[in-house]
């Protein structure tokens, strides 16, 4: 028996829930020389801005127990590039393309919606709510705020044609993750990707200086995995109808089945795409191999396992 | 998923060996052996698949050979946990490489005479460039330098294939006491050479690079970065490289490089964003070179 995989995000239908996670994929080009493309669920592609980025300096990263510390500050190409090369290469392979987007202020995020809702074939629009927040005094980045991650949301949700999920990309590390997913969802979010990489240090030992440039980089990797489920359980408990997509350290099918039962309708791959760039295709396998062990006829049936009471799945 | 693309794979151990200093291990990897060309690396998982050591190790490929089908070799130092893991590696352990990555060194058309510049073991992709020059009929020369004469990386091999070798030592413990851009200039004078290649650390391929510059000759240098992928997408590896048309872009030394021409690297910026670089803060590109941008990134 083979388990139903299909799984509904709004208003996009995915023919399995393994995506890659933003940042962690490009736009697909790398991770193709390694993987068919077309069969995971979706690319979430790199974060793209309204125009080119050098990013941050070296250096950008360092390893840590269990994960990485990494800042590079959003280097791309700028949304003209990307929608003239990078997303219709991912489209030609048969992929299918959520659209990371971070814009430097709430009428960028409106911009950047606009132009990539125009273009064919894009499946969601994915809102990268950890930038900085250039009204805000003291440099917060938006998800700081659920007020203004909502004006950011909306924002995007009324340049986004209908019909296209808007998907809001929450950050961890937030007084109360459900607030801050309410308030997107109030916002007319159509669903929410959690979490984004929880912002760290580490200390050269030799130098007893920050070891990335800047000082905090964006904590990811296995060390965040039970931090991410953690979210993803308590945003599922007080919203059961709105789709996740969770990450946060996945790198095996039952890190996936994880996220899937504390909540999750997709799962993303990140940082594991570095070590291992077919990984998406295995965690893929091994979740399918766990479904069916289990007996499971549909992937949606263990999403929010771990909520219910009795036997369970 | 490609014919000449990189692969990944769980290549059995051949043999691990000291060499010097250093650790050589040969990998049975067909795939990558098949497609390598000199200049081009691997990365490999270190700790085992439940390490808390999540990223690969990038290592310069130093020989490849037809044997089992194809073999590929790396060196390494020990220098913390996951070298330390692989040196430890015996027959028939199987480790996860992938490779071919990056860019190879470009080969002269014609059968020029090639100086061959290294440090440490930052050394060993020269190896395999001198016998495709070889190959080429180019003259082959070597510099090598180290800190001590136990780091200077395969002398032997050097002198064998190379018309001539020249040895530097920090400490004067094998050859001559200094670096090996002290003695390049003369080199590249009495071997009437051509073209300059090298790889190691950054400040010494900037110095190999004015001297190849002071003698009117091109140099390729291979760049040694930390990188968290290998393969491309974690953007953490980057460095500012100047374009054919003069627009400084931050690239990836992983698949833009490691190798690129010595006078295109702008050395001294390394681990900064000039201020030029495009999409560096507050750059302002002229409408058309944006335009140009774009149809070089579409094309």
């Amino acid at each position: 028996m083979n388990a139903d995989l299909r799984t509904r995000l709004g208003g996009c239908e995915l023919p399995n829930p393994v995506v890659t996670a933003a940042g962690c994929a490009g736009a697909g080009r790398e991770l193709a020389q390694f993987l068919d493309i077309a069969s995971i669920g979706a690319v979430t592609t790199k974060s793209v801005m309204l125009e080119p980025h050098a990013g941050r300096p070296a250096p950008r990263m360092a390893e840590t127990p269990s994960g990485m510390l990494s800042t590079t500050g959003m280097q791309g190409p700028g949304v003209d590039v990307f929608l003239q090369r990078d997303l219709p290469w991912l489209l030609s392979r048969g992929g299918r393309a959520i659209v990371s987007i971070a814009g430097t202020g709430v009428g960028e995020f409106g911009e950047l919606a606009r132009r990539v809702s125009a273009a064919d074939g894009v499946s969601a629009v994915e809102v990268n709510l950890s930038c900085p927040d250039p009204s805000d005094p003291a440099g917060r980045r938006f998800a700081d705020d659920p007020v203004r991650a909502a004006a950011v949301v909306s924002t995007v949700r009324s340049h986004t044609r209908s019909g296209l999920p808007v998907l809001a990309k929450l950050a961890a590390d937030v007084p109360d993750v459900v607030e801050l997913a309410a308030a997107c969802v109030e916002a007319r979010a159509d669903g929410l990707s959690m979490v984004n990489t929880v912002r760290g240090m580490a200390v050269d030992p030799r130098t007893l200086r920050p070891a990335v440039a800047g000082g905090m980089g964006g904590l990811s990797g296995p060390a965040i995995r039970p931090l991410a489920v953690g979210c993803v359980y308590r945003v599922h408990e007080a919203l059961p109808d709105v789709p996740v997509i969770g990450m946060g350290g996945i790198r095996t099918g039952a890190d996936a089945l994880e996220f899937m039962a504390a909540g999750a309708r997709a799962v993303a791959v990140g940082t594991t795409n570095f070590s291992d760039p077919s990984a998406c295709a295995r965690v893929l396998r091994e979740l399918t191999e766990l479904l069916d062990a289990r007996g499971v006829a549909r992937a949606a049936d263990v999403v929010g396992a771990a909520h219910r009471t009795g036997t369970g799945v | 998923m490609s014919d000449n693309g990189p692969v990944q794979a769980r290549c059995p151990v051949l043999n691990v060996r000291r060499v010097d200093a250093y650790y050589a291990i040969t990998v049975v990897a067909p795939g990558i052996a098949e497609r390598f060309r000199p200049g081009q690396f691997v990365s490999v998982t270190v700790g085992g698949d439940h390490s808390s050591t999540l990223l690969r190790r990038p290592f310069a490929i130093h020989d490849v050979k037809p044997d089992y089908g194809g073999t590929v070799e790396f060196l390494f130092a020990v220098r913390g946990t996951g070298t330390a893991w692989l040196s430890e590696r015996r027959s028939r352990d199987l480790l996860d490489v992938v490779g071919p990555l990056g860019r190879p060194f470009p080969l002269p058309r014609d059968p020029v005479n090639c100086v061959l510049v290294g440090g440490g073991s930052g050394s060993a992709p020269l190896f395999p460039l001198a016998q495709s020059l070889r190959r080429r009929g180019c003259r082959v020369d070597f510099v090598l330098g180290a800190a001590s004469a136990d780091r200077v990386f395969s002398a032997i091999t050097a002198r064998r294939v190379a018309e001539t070798a020249v040895f530097t030592t920090d400490d004067g413990s094998f050859g001559t006491r200094g670096r090996v851009t002290d003695v390049l200039g003369r080199v590249i004078e009495e071997c009437r050479s051509d073209a300059v290649y090298a790889c190691g650390p950054m400040p010494m391929l900037r110095t190999v690079t004015a001297v190849a510059g002071g003698h009117g000759i091109p140099v390729q240098v291979a760049v040694e970065e930390t990188m968290a992928c290998g393969t491309g997408i974690c953007m953490t590896c980057v460095i500012p490289v100047v374009g054919e048309d003069g627009i400084t872009r931050m690239v990836r030394s992983c698949v833009d490089g490691p190798v690129f021409r010595g006078e295109q690297v702008r050395f001294d910026d390394v681990g900064t964003i000039p201020f030029d670089a495009l999409g560096a803060p507050g750059w302002k590109g002229s409408s058309a070179s944006r335009a140009a941008e774009s149809a070089r990134d579409i094309a």
